[in-house]
């Protein structure tokens, strides 16, 4: 058995091609973050370039609106290039240029994790390549463009489902062909190890900004965490720090589409069940013989038919729950935040804002609430106006 | 002798990949028939996959097709019982772990057995997480095959040490697909592999003509051809067999 189980799940689930790419990813990472130098670049780059600590925002208005658990927001919308992706993109960029390689692709959903994979390719010098489902490009057409005054190169993917599942699958494909000058930056805490415990650790600078910010502001950590999940890596950055704190829930809002008991959904632990595929074993979304589902999500980022092995530990042992959130449910968080707060979410954080509303009512006023604002929304305000009926151009 | 023995017996083994399914089961069901007629020594049978991420564009659209048509697996373990009453040639499934590890791994392997098929060929298991199958084919007589590809460098002495039946030599990077030019690297795959084990090595990706066949059989002991045969299925739908025949015959003599 290859390393980098959680529980049963992971592992390395990957043609024989890539494996010693893989492998020699594993022994760069092992090296580079003990290694003081790498770790100094990093934090470099990530607080004068990306711009953090993020803020840990009290949202005061919407706290006492919903009349409960007072509700801190992290801004992570606030990063360069406009969500959490950059943390782990910055870190992978660096660790591809110290390994020699001068070439990155990477898969897309939403557009963000191409952009911000775009931007460090800019940053560092070295060529770029996204995959996008063409469906996601017709969804997401700004995002194409940024990219492209990045300076990459946009492909758009008409396999299967023409989502990011499909451009995962590309990605992978041209892995395979050109592997030897070429890192594949995967955008989530998914994929064959290294990937899962890599993206969780570039990404776990959340969590402790959050727990350090939480004791300077109310002398305590928080009653419960909440993020969107995808594949997951905004949730595992947020949740990685406080899983040996068995008094903070974790809630992790995965992408319920149309609903939990139609075909048109993305809820991978509500609806799914345990598979082996893209590099890892984990919980997917399939049918009795083991073919992908086609899912659904208002949400590009959030459109994806599995989970991040971490994640499906997590679920397995109870530490971590997760909850449905609908597209209905989503937009009228979108819309609810904008109003209340003066911020505007990416619908994929929308779907955690969403959560946060039902939650905090119930919960006491001294209690605190910490959601994790992944992505600002600039991205969907067309999306979301088509969604009510009214077309506006981007 | 086991029947994969068998595949390599006869001279240098030409080796015919299909999706099953594609464009229906009563057609992959003639098509196995009549390659192994024609001389096939042994035959891939694609179990489709939504996602099959190590195929290239043609492979693709025929497991899209064959998807669509309505093949499962079950399907194609009672397709595989009727060919077995009349043929001996031996069988190997290709496909990905994800459909055999839903269907259950010990059931599919069980019915492997059942039905009399050979081998199974899943690219996306390495030597590393070959423990998810090999209990459940040494328990039920199926061989797990394992593969080198060109990247595999000091790899290939521990995966040629633990495989069994044959070596699939990947000839080339990237997916399955028509190929130009044959990597010259297959050859030095092939003599390192057999500095470890006598073991049969055949070469797949990327082989569709005569010529190149009968080069890559100059120094591998069997030629995998897929992608050329699924287009000629894609090109003449239902009535593709008796063109398939055609191209599988060309290429056996080509190999033998």
């Amino acid at each position: 058995m290859s390393d980098g189980y959680f529980g049963i799940h992971g592992g390395q689930y990957i043609p024989e091609t890539l494996m010693n790419a893989v492998l020699e990813l594993e022994q760069a990472y092992d090296h580079y973050k003990r290694d003081p130098g790498f770790q100094a670049e990093l934090t470099g780059l990530l607080n004068n370039y990306t711009g953090r600590p993020s803020l840990l925002y009290f949202a005061e208005k919407m706290s006492r609106d919903l009349n409960g658990a007072k509700i801190y927001f992290k801004r992570e919308d606030l990063n360069h290039t406009g969500s959490h992706k950059i943390n782990n993109v910055l870190g992978q960029a660096l660790l591809a240029k110290r390994m020699g390689k001068t070439r990155v692709i990477a898969e897309t959903g939403a557009g963000q994790h191409g952009v911000a994979t775009a931007t460090a390719a800019a940053l560092m010098g070295m060529a770029c390549e996204i995959f996008m489902g063409k469906e996601d490009i017709d969804r997401q057409r700004l995002n194409v463009y940024r990219m492209e005054l990045l300076g990459a190169q946009v492909h758009a993917v008409t396999s299967g489902t023409r989502t990011l599942k499909d451009a995962v699958n590309e990605t992978m494909r041209e892995w395979t062909r050109r592997v030897a000058d070429t890192h594949y930056v995967l955008g989530s805490v998914m994929g064959p190890h290294p990937f899962p415990t890599m993206v969780r650790d570039f990404q776990s600078v959340i969590g402790r900004e959050v727990r350090q910010q939480m004791l300077q502001q109310e002398g305590r950590l928080p009653d419960a965490l909440l993020a969107c999940v995808g594949g997951g890596s905004n949730a595992m950055g947020l949740f990685y720090d406080f899983i040996a704190e068995p008094e903070v829930r974790l809630i992790g809002c995965e992408a319920a589409g149309r609903g939990i008991d139609t075909a048109e959904t993305a809820a991978t632990m509500a609806t799914g069940s345990p598979g082996i595929f893209h590099g890892m074993k984990s919980y997917f979304c399939q049918d009795r013989y083991g073919q992908i589902a086609p899912v659904y999500s208002i949400s590009a980022g959030l459109d994806y038919p599995g989970v991040g092995p971490e994640h499906a530990h997590l679920r397995d042992t109870g530490r971590a729950e997760y909850v449905p959130v609908t597209d209905d449910q989503a937009v009228e968080a979108f819309e609810y935040l904008s109003r209340t707060e003066g911020i505007i979410p990416a619908i994929e954080s929308a779907h955690a804002v969403a959560c946060a509303r039902k939650l905090a009512p119930a919960m006491g006023k001294d209690q605190i609430l910490v959601v994790n604002l992944s992505g600002r929304g600039d991205k969907d305000v067309a999306a979301i106006a088509r969604y009510r009926g009214e077309q506006i151009d981007e | 002798m086991n029947k994969l023995q068998q595949s390599f017996s006869n001279g240098k083994a030409f080796i015919p990949f299909i999706t099953a399914g594609d464009p229906s089961l009563e057609v992959t069901e003639q098509l196995a028939l009549q390659m192994a007629a024609a001389g096939a020594d042994l035959i891939e049978l694609g179990i489709p996959f939504s996602d099959p991420i190590a195929e290239g564009p043609v492979i693709q659209a025929a497991n899209n097709r064959a998807l669509a048509a309505g093949t499962t697996t079950d399907k194609i373990f009672a397709m595989v019982g009727r060919i077995r009453k009349s043929s001996r040639t031996p069988l190997a499934f290709m496909t990905y772990m994800n459909p055999i590890f839903t269907y259950g791994t010990e059931k599919f392997m069980q019915s492997c057995q059942k039905v009399g098929v050979d081998a199974v060929i899943v690219p996306d298991v390495p030597y590393e997480e070959r423990a998810e199958l090999a209990p459940y084919c040494a328990k039920y007589g199926v061989t797990l095959i394992s593969m080198v590809a060109p990247t595999s460098n000091h790899r290939i002495r521990m995966i040629a040490g633990a495989a069994q039946g044959f070596i699939y030599c990947v000839s080339s990077m990237g997916v399955t697909g028509v190929r130009q030019e044959i990597g010259s690297d297959v050859e030095q795959m092939i003599e390192l592999v057999k500095e470890v084990k006598d073991i049969p090595c055949a070469v797949g990706f990327g082989i569709s003509t005569p010529e190149q066949a009968k080069e890559i059989a100059r120094f591998a002991d069997g030629v995998i051809v897929g992608s050329a045969i699924v287009k000629i299925i894609a090109q003449h739908g239902a009535s593709c067999v008796p063109y398939v025949v055609k191209y599988v015959q060309g290429m056996i003599n080509a190999v033998k």
